[in-house]
């Protein structure tokens, strides 16, 4: 058996145990534990981080003492193309800084370009935003349930839920052109105009999710272990999300109904009945039944905004071309992303290329309160928490 | 015992046949596990390579031997290496004194079952090497879980084949084969339903497998004790897990389901279709439920099975006295 072993010499191994182990945040952070307790780096290359997310962790045998998020393994200086690009060549950008939900942050930028420079789109580009927007909430809502499961150790759901996904993409495919970093959205509307394929296969998926989401309750929601794994785990009140700054379902859980679609209405949604689900509990379980209640909800607004779509054009009659420049000014646009509110603020001096694009990602304040409701939880409750978040690492480090 | 040169050659026979049951067995497993997992989570499973995918199992023994060894800095040189062997070897003893058929036991002892439960115990010394010497903090974790459930979840798993053994006043697996009858209830399912549950629930543990599979969850510890094996280190661990299952399949078929005892013929197939079927609903379970917490765990151990165990063992040992 010894036949097939190629023997490393372990002789050549020269690390020295504790005089060159860790970087700076590591060496940093083991200041001021404990003497005997270990320093765990959960990730960047982990299978619960989703991505390139570093924890670092004090820990008491299973329990988690003190940690804290390093971030960054995943910058791409997003914010500094913007100021090194011209508003038409960032559009393909936004879809990158998070690629579950790509369609709000384009959305956040074209509106924030369209408020700063005064432009009025036609309703049906609105409708069609509108439209593909919630379906892209629902297929990211439904890539974290599947996600979250599996760092509860369920392998099954997500497989699942890319089923679902990829009908979702199905659909998007035919207004947006691509299925993962849509970007479509325009100065002035949106790039394709929805055909009757786009409109039918929509009508047909509206039913058939909400027959699959009740499988997934009987499946996975009353599950006897997955309710154990997540009731009374991780509460995250009110306070603590002002104090972090948290948006979208976390707040949302915690019983503040906030929610930017209705706060500070843009676009058409004023024109939709839709519920905001809060509560009933600030745990982990009860934001995976706030996202779940979400979907409902986005379905409701896909199925009340193409039953109304109105007939007209899906791009201005001039739209702004290729060497658009921005009007001096600043303007800021807050839009519902899957995750909590995301926002961009874009500062022009008249120029080709706008000053600052400032992207605020509701990701990065999320992640902020992990820190203090991990503090003192098991490490498969930690991973639950960090789980429920809801993070997309990339959005994060933008 | 006489240990004349007769027993010493089947021994030797018996243990190179177990050998090839254990690979067999792990082909099987191998590409039972992944196209059942295929169908639970509705996507075909292996299908490129052989008819419907069958030899799937060769490619990835071939992966696994031809990778290379890679050996982590800082680690004990001499148990990293130990630990996977060590939890092979011992399992080649364990299947001694299963009663595969009427006629085919490999070893008849009186204490069969001491055996098992012996040498089933030194499987949890491997993972505890493979974990310490590995210089890996998830291993380590995943060593001290390991340890700690194995030796909870053997209590639960005594108590229930005991409650068996006082009944049939026997510890040799072929003779409570042999006081069982042909059909589903003239075996010890019947007379023993909570000895087979206790059983049930604590097979899985004991294999570490989901949704008790703590000491390796890979969404906390990434791979557990075995995170820092790769190529024949892991594939040895792999094979250990699959001849694990297949043991504790064969003592609950034997103990609970009659063994090799069935309707029409009794014979060694029934004694392979029901340790296969135990083997399945280890499958089915893993694929479809989440993970349960470390304490939870050991909550289901020592506040349920163990007493629900000792109860039963009590009742039996009360009807055993008073009415056989």
């Amino acid at each position: 058996m010894t036949g097939c072993f190629n023997f490393i010499n372990p002789l050549a191994v020269t690390e020295e145990p504790g005089t060159t182990a860790g970087d700076f945040y590591t060496r940093n952070f083991e200041k001021k534990a404990v003497p005997g307790r270990i320093i765990l780096n959960l990730g960047p290359q982990h299978p619960s981080t989703h991505g390139v997310l570093r924890i670092l962790c004090e820990m008491d045998g299973e329990y988690i003492v003190r940690c804290e998020p390093v971030l960054g393994y995943l910058h791409r200086m997003h914010e500094k193309m913007g100021e090194v690009k011209t508003p038409w060549q960032f559009i393909p950008n936004m879809g990158r800084v998070d690629y579950l939900h790509p369609l709000a942050w384009t959305w956040a930028f074209v509106g924030a370009c369209e408020r700063l420079a005064g432009i009025e789109i036609p309703e049906r580009a609105e409708y069609l935003r509108v439209i593909s927007c919630e379906l892209n909430r629902i297929s990211s809502h439904l890539l974290w349930w599947g996600a979250f499961v599996m760092d509860l150790g369920g392998v099954t759901p997500i497989l699942y839920a890319f089923e679902e996904r990829e009908k979702i993409n199905d659909i998007l495919q035919i207004i947006t052109g691509s299925r993962l970093t849509m970007s479509s959205f325009r100065f002035g509307g949106v790039c394709t105009d929805a055909d009757e394929r786009f409109k039918s296969l929509a009508k047909e998926f509206i039913p058939y999710l909400r027959e699959r989401l009740k499988m997934y309750k009987g499946l996975v929601t009353d599950n006897i272990i997955l309710r154990r794994r997540l009731e009374g785990i991780g509460p995250m009140d009110a306070d603590i999300c002002r104090r972090y700054g948290a948006t979208g379902p976390i707040l949302r859980a915690a019983g503040l109904a906030r929610d930017t679609r209705k706060d500070f209405p843009y676009s058409v949604y004023h024109k939709f009945d839709f519920p905001v689900p809060a509560g009933p509990a600030n745990d982990c379980f009860g934001r995976y039944l706030v996202r779940l209640s979400e979907i409902e909800a986005s379905l409701m607004i896909v199925e009340q905004a193409l039953a109304s779509l109105p007939e007209g054009s899906h791009i201005m009659e001039k739209a702004p071309k290729a060497n658009w420049k921005l009007p001096a000014g600043e303007s800021y646009m807050a839009v519902e992303g899957a995750r909590g509110q995301v926002a961009v603020h874009v500062v022009s001096d008249g120029g080709p290329k706008p000053y600052r694009v400032k992207l605020r990602a509701p990701g990065f304040s999320n992640l902020s309160l992990f820190a203090e409701a991990a503090a003192g939880t098991l490490l498969a409750d930690a991973i639950a928490i960090l789980g429920s978040l809801d993070l997309v690492i990339p959005e994060v480090d933008r | 015992m006489d240990l004349s040169l007769a027993i010493f050659v089947q021994i030797i026979v018996a243990v190179l046949l177990i050998i090839g049951l254990m690979v067999g067995n792990a082909v099987v497993m191998v590409y039972m596990e992944r196209k059942v997992a295929g169908f639970i989570q509705r996507r075909p499973g292996p299908y490129e390579v052989g008819p419907w995918g069958t030899l799937q199992a060769v490619c990835d023994s071939m992966k696994l031997l031809a990778k290379q060894v890679f050996l982590p800095g800082n680690v004990d040189f001499i148990l990293y290496y130990l630990a996977p062997i060590l939890a092979f070897l011992p399992v080649l003893l364990l299947f001694l004194p299963v009663p595969f058929g009427p006629i085919l036991t490999p070893l008849h002892i009186n204490e069969g079952i001491v055996l098992i439960l012996a040498f089933a115990g030194l499987g949890v010394l491997s993972n505890l090497l493979a974990g310490w010497s590995s210089n890996n903090k998830y291993s380590l974790l995943g060593a001290g879980r390991a340890v700690a459930q194995t030796v909870a979840y053997e209590i639960p798993m005594i108590l229930a084949l005991l409650a068996v053994v006082l009944q049939s006043g026997s510890m040799d697996l072929a003779k409570i084969v042999g006081q069982q009858g042909q059909y589903p209830w003239q075996w010890n399912i019947a007379l023993q339903p909570l000895a087979f549950f206790i059983y049930l629930v604590s097979l899985v543990g004991e294999t570490n497998r989901a949704p008790f599979d703590l000491p390796e969850a890979e969404s906390e510890l990434t791979a557990g004790f075995h995170t820092e094996y790769s190529g024949m280190g892991f594939a040895l661990f792999f094979l250990s897990e699959y001849a694990n299952m297949l043991l504790v399949s064969f003592v609950c078929a034997s103990f609970f389901l009659g063994g090799y005892k069935g309707p029409f013929l009794d014979g060694i197939w029934w004694t392979f279709i029901k340790a296969y079927l135990i083997m399945f609903f280890i499958v089915w379970i893993r694929w479809t439920f989440p993970r349960v917490r470390f304490d939870q765990l050991l909550n289901i151990n020592w506040k349920w099975l163990l007493p629900l165990g000792l109860l039963n063992l009590w009742l039996t040992a009360v009807l055993v006295k008073f009415l056989v």
